[in-house]
């Protein structure tokens, strides 16, 4: 298997411009806050920048040749996204602004003219508030049920319960990859095939997998996945939804507008057909061009490699978190490379405070996941996220600057 | 250690966040309200006592928070007793200005000076005011539950 080495991991960091340039009240910049969203490399940087200083154009608008080189630009991220997803076609896989957009595609296009009282959505107690709010939205909307499959204390979802929870009054199942808060892997594979067990459609937010692990939506076989750029190394605002095509071209438009039409008069408008339909407006160009930069580039350094490292510095820092006598949220058998935790009584926005003034980025608060943070009974947790370009040199700076939180709460 | 950091976290603060005052339920209130900060999850339930010339005799309060907010709120129990609601409400004003940058004349603020070093640090400007936002419910709207993040600062 390829791993990388010291000197892979000092290249890949003079890669990426902030890691080396930032510093923050004196120090280097010690940047653990990866799966809010990651930095970007150079390749991402100039991508963006190249569009727009050379072919920037409407796309599939122009007659000319500036506009046909910005679309052949969009059109090749879209392609390299189904390649990434391991789709079957490209018209599978529509431009949204994130993750959040994409779930709220689906739940209003997909979900709201299905639904009736009597039905029910399925998610987990893991989930992150935007894969709960869109599903409340619709069933507020519709009269269908939530139902929420719980956890346990390590943070897992309890597969036994999660077979309960299903039924065939469950339409839709939404559900994590990877949690946010706690790094949990969710078995989706296995999950997903209970779904359709009972003949529910399955929605995979994708946020905190894409950046860490290979997803092959053809072999999970799931009808939605959705995932953000800039998790991914690629530029913010823009993200994908991926769907089977049976799904998707039976769905009404989400928005209305511009380039999601055929033709349009006041009595009728005949709508474009995928992807476009769900594409109205002008849309996030550059952002697409630098996603495929980002997806290019992850690809290069290979996930096997990627997973190895972050793995060995999720051990590092799980072996340091007992040594200081850290109490971990989350400590599921199956975790990316997050660690969430608290520190003795300490605030974690107190904690946070401090570790900024040694350079060092984390998240601190409840992860725009309220429901995990009650269920575990804290207000809020620290959550250090690694990247690849994180080091263990990095992780000891982290515990040094909670060595110094400790002194000033002693 | 960063003169920043040494200025936020001061022994007052520190020491009113280990033994917050007045920490519990006011049995005889007339007054309450509730603050809760959605960002980091903070909440206070202040309850006070008002007596027939406006003059506040008791204020209690409960909740969870950082150091900055339990301490705040620690703080504006100690200096609120004996104070009428008119003292409070400019005290808010002077509160408000001290932790923004630009600090007014008016009432001594007497230990909640110690807060004048969260101006450097603004992210934590509504941990220190989530207790006087909360107060200033209380004495307009009896009873009701204010946002940090539904217009106050």
């Amino acid at each position: 298997m390829k791993t990388l080495t010291e000197a892979d991991i000092a290249r890949i960091r003079g890669e990426f411009p902030i890691l080396n340039t930032s510093t923050v009240k004196g120090h280097p910049l010690v940047y653990l806050d990866n799966a809010n969203t990651s930095q970007k490399p150079q390749c991402v940087i100039d991508a963006l920048a190249h569009y727009y200083e050379q072919y920037n154009a409407n796309v599939h608008r122009g007659l000319y040749e500036l506009s046909e080189l910005a679309t052949a630009a969009y059109e090749g991220a879209r392609l390299r996204a189904a390649q990434f997803l391991n789709a079957n076609n490209e018209c599978e896989i529509i431009f949204v602004k994130g993750t959040t957009e994409a779930i709220n595609l689906v739940a209003q296009s997909y979900a709201r003219p299905l639904l009736k009282a009597g039905d029910e959505v399925l998610i987990t107690a893991l989930e992150h508030h935007s894969n709960i709010v869109p599903w409340q939205l619709v069933c507020e909307q519709t009269g269908a049920t939530l139902r929420v499959a719980p956890i346990n204390l390590q943070g897992e979802v309890i597969a036994e319960e999660y077979e309960k929870c299903l039924s065939e009054k469950t339409k839709i199942v939404a559900m994590a990859h990877i949690s946010n808060a706690l790094g949990t892997v969710n078995p989706i594979a296995n999950m997903i095939a209970k779904a359709h067990a009972v003949g529910a459609v399955t929605v995979i937010d994708g946020a905190q997998a894409a950046p860490h692990t290979p997803i092959d939506v053809s072999a999970l076989n799931c009808d939605f996945y959705a995932f953000s750029s800039h998790k991914t190394y690629g530029p913010t605002g823009i993200g994908i939804l991926y769907g089977k095509k049976a799904l998707l071209e039976a769905m009404p438009p989400y928005q209305g507008g511009g380039e999601m039409i055929q033709s349009v008069t006041f009595e009728k408008t005949i709508y474009q057909g995928l992807p476009y339909k769900f594409e109205a407006g002008t849309q996030h160009i550059e952002g697409a061009i630098g996603l495929k930069v980002a997806l290019d580039y992850i690809t290069h350094i290979g996930f096997d490699a990627i997973n190895h490292h972050e793995h060995e510095l999720l051990l590092y820092a799980t072996q340091l978190a007992h040594e200081h006598k850290l109490r971990i949220i989350g400590e599921a058998k199956e975790k990316a490379s997050m660690l969430s935790f608290t520190l003795d009584n300490i605030h974690a926005h107190d904690a946070a405070t401090i570790l900024d003034h040694y350079g060092v980025a984390v998240r601190a608060g409840h992860h725009c996941a309220m429901p995990v943070m009650q269920f575990f009974q804290v207000p809020a947790t620290l959550r250090a996220s690694f990247a690849f370009y994180n080091t263990k040199a990095e992780i000891d700076i982290l515990f040094h600057a909670l060595g110094k939180v400790r002194e000033i709460f002693k | 250690m960063n003169d920043d950091l040494m200025e936020l976290y001061q022994e007052v603060i520190m020491e009113h966040n280990r033994n917050p005052r007045n920490y519990g339920v006011l049995a005889n209130a007339n007054r309450a309200a509730a603050g809760f900060n959605p960002l980091c999850g903070d909440k206070i339930n202040l309850k006070l006592h008002i007596d027939s010339e406006n003059k506040i005799t008791a204020v209690m309060f409960e909740g969870s928070g950082c150091a900055i907010s339990i301490a705040s709120a620690s703080l504006l129990t100690e200096t609120l007793r004996g104070k009428t609601v008119a003292e409070a409400y400019t005290l808010f004003e002077q509160f408000h200005a001290l932790l923004t940058g630009h600090p007014t004349e008016g009432i001594p603020l007497g230990k909640l000076a110690v807060f004048a070093g969260v101006n450097a640090f603004p992210t934590r400007v509504k941990c220190a005011t989530l207790a006087w936002h909360t107060l200033k419910a209380a004495l307009l709207n009896n009873n009701t539950t204010v946002s940090t993040e539904t217009g106050h600062d």
